[in-house]
């Protein structure tokens, strides 16, 4: 592979990220008019089912949105507060919400990128086996398989999974993202979480496993039936190097635009992954958000969200052309 | 018309699988009917002592939870919920979706534009966390949740109506429509959706599934409607008893397993069967 990595024209770029700032755009005026759907004005909706805004905030929320302007200047001051960031105040956590998701967003992540390596690579593994032998019993088992995890409620399989590894076995731990009281540092602290971010990990890939071995199953076997794979086979090249080296890199090209569109889907399950396993991230604070009826903050979780999967989508882009320099830039 | 429904029932007799799957399917649907027939008193009653294992006391086969309410009625309460909230949320979705992706595949150009970006959007933002924000700012109830549902899954029928629709519109029967000066509304949902409508229906069926894990998913984090026992309340509420009493969350995620495996299958096999063309590719 000595060939240079390809040139990205800079105006490629700059219409994606155009595009991207549009997007986020357009999930702010969505947000906006979903506010608008909850009983009572905003101020109310944002504040008052929170139970412990006091009159003087929801006086000022109602100055700071402008609800006695006309509902375009609503959206404006909307929509302006959260390009600045400025996402208010949690009063049931006492902190600014941008801060308190900014504070969770590590813990998720590391979930999130483990559980996503889990998928990518049990998806290849166990894709390229089915491939290989297609319609015969190994695909078969593989495929059902896959089909099971793609039946089951996620929640479920992760409670099953602490009852088996946790009671039963005793292997790993039931909940949390590190035992706090034993002070590690360092490498045992790496190693502590390590092992309880195992079981959420797993949680979390089974789902999205099913998908991934799917589709580098059926990508393999259209690869598989190509010319220059007879003649690899006709080089005496062997059955597993011709698997892995040469049909899985044109197979696995459609996974990564997959997986960068998972990526809202790996945050929506993060929310009940971390709620089973008690997983310090963005996902259980939506879900204490939700049980304490703060609309606030679970709307600018959504929103926080919804522009994470716009940059991810734009750097994936970014990524498959330069995995992929035949493709044709826009 | 008969002939189609023998050819389809032969295929589907040669089509294990998505016989396994219409069996599973049409016993969840026959206890959804039942269940007010075989347990007339409400799922929330208590009907003997607490935390009784299956078979270990004769009133509950199933046995009971925590509150000595009887697992079997749950689950056969719950189907209803189930099915109900799966196959509504999908109804609207379809209406809203093939509307959408009728007219973006139909007409092309700036209505397209507009309407996928609209699509895309709703793609973006993470599906789960925008059915919870429907259901926090509308409140908890069955109603809602469907429309919650409906509201992250009409975006995939929307794409997949449009792209058959670009494809179809180019066929020449449809031009001949055009000469013949049918309106647009007619010939597009008299004459190209018949013809677009099988992986609408494939799809539709894997989104019942989807709709009905996600459904059990809210009520499993307590945000389903209070009135009614799911299969997701179910295991929320047995989570407590995970050591002593693990039955209680075993049973409704078997029962949930099964459903959605129902319904996968059927769609396989309606994707078999629909499209005859991709089954020889797949058995060549």
């Amino acid at each position: 592979m000595t060939a240079s990595p390809p040139r990205i024209p800079l105006s490629f770029v700059g219409k994606r990220l155009l595009y991207g700032m549009m997007t986020v755009f357009a999930i702010a005026v969505i947000n906006f008019f979903l506010l608008q759907l909850a009983p009572g004005d905003a101020a109310e909706a944002l504040a008052g089912e929170a139970g412990t805004a006091s009159p003087e905030y929801i006086a000022e929320l109602r100055a700071q949105f402008g609800l006695d302007q006309p509902l375009m200047l609503q959206l404006w001051a909307f929509v302006s507060r959260l390009f600045t960031l400025d996402l208010g105040y949690s009063f049931r956590y006492g902190a600014d919400v941008a801060d308190l998701i900014f504070a969770r967003l590590p813990a998720t992540l590391l979930l999130m990128t483990t559980s996503v390596v889990f998928a990518v690579i049990g998806g290849i593994v166990l894709g390229v086996t089915a491939a290989r032998f297609a319609n015969r019993l190994p695909d078969r088992l593989i495929s059902f398989t896959g089909l099971l995890f793609y039946a089951t409620p996620p929640f479920w399989i992760g409670l099953m999974m602490i009852l088996v590894f946790s009671v039963w076995f005793g292997w790993v731990p039931t909940s949390g993202m590190e035992n706090v009281l034993a002070f590690n540092t360092g490498w045992a602290r790496a190693v502590d979480i390590g092992h309880h971010l195992i079981l959420p990990a797993l949680t979390q890939a089974f789902f999205y496993l099913a998908i991934y071995i799917r589709l580098v199953r059926a990508g393999m076997l259209d690869v598989l039936s190509l010319e220059f794979i007879r003649v690899a086979r006709a080089k005496g090249i062997s059955e597993a190097r011709i698997g892995y080296r040469h049909a899985l890199r044109s197979a696995v090209m459609p996974l990564v635009t997959v997986v960068g569109t998972n990526v809202g889907g790996f945050l929506g399950g993060a929310v009940l992954t971390e709620t089973v396993f008690s997983w310090p991230g963005v996902g259980r604070l939506m879900f204490d958000a939700m049980f304490q009826r703060d609309l606030n903050l679970l709307l600018s979780i959504l929103i926080l969200s919804s522009v994470f999967v716009v940059v991810t989508n734009f750097v994936v882009d970014i990524l498959y052309v330069l995995i992929n320099p035949t493709v044709e830039l826009k | 018309m008969t002939g189609r429904v023998f050819r389809g029932l032969r295929a589907a007799g040669r089509n294990w699988t998505m016989s396994l799957g219409l069996l599973l399917l049409s016993g969840v649907a026959l206890m959804a009917l039942t269940a007010s027939l075989l347990f007339p008193l409400s799922p929330y009653d208590m009907i003997g002592p607490p935390l009784q294992w299956p078979g270990q006391f004769d009133g509950a086969v199933l046995g009971t939870d925590a509150l000595g309410r009887d697992i079997a009625a749950g689950i056969f309460y719950g189907a209803r919920i189930s099915l109900l909230v799966g196959f509504a949320s999908v109804a609207c979705a379809l209406v809203f979706g093939v509307l959408i992706g009728a007219f973006a595949g139909y007409y092309g150009g700036w209505v397209d534009t507009v309407l996928m970006r609209v699509t895309e959007l709703f793609q973006t933002i993470p599906q789960f966390m925008l059915a919870i924000v429907v259901v926090a700012i509308l409140g908890a109830s069955i109603g809602n949740t469907i429309v919650a549902l409906a509201v992250v899954s009409w975006p995939a029928i929307a794409r997949l109506v449009r792209g058959e629709f670009m494809v179809i519109r180019q066929r020449a029967y449809v031009q001949g429509c055009i000469v013949l000066g049918m309106s647009d509304l007619r010939i597009m949902f008299v004459q190209i959706l018949p013809n677009a409508i099988s992986g609408v229906t494939v799809m539709s069926t894997i989104l019942i599934a989807t709709a009905i894990l996600m459904e059990s998913a809210l009520s499993f984090l307590g945000f389903g409607d209070p009135n009614v026992i799911t299969w997701g309340t179910m295991i929320g509420m047995g989570r407590g008893n995970l050591r002593d009493a693990w039955y209680i969350i075993t049973i409704p995620g078997l029962a949930l397993l099964l459903t959605a495996l129902a319904l996968n299958l059927v769609g396989d096999g309606l994707n078999d069967l629909l499209n005859p063309r991709l089954r020889k590719r797949k058995a060549g």
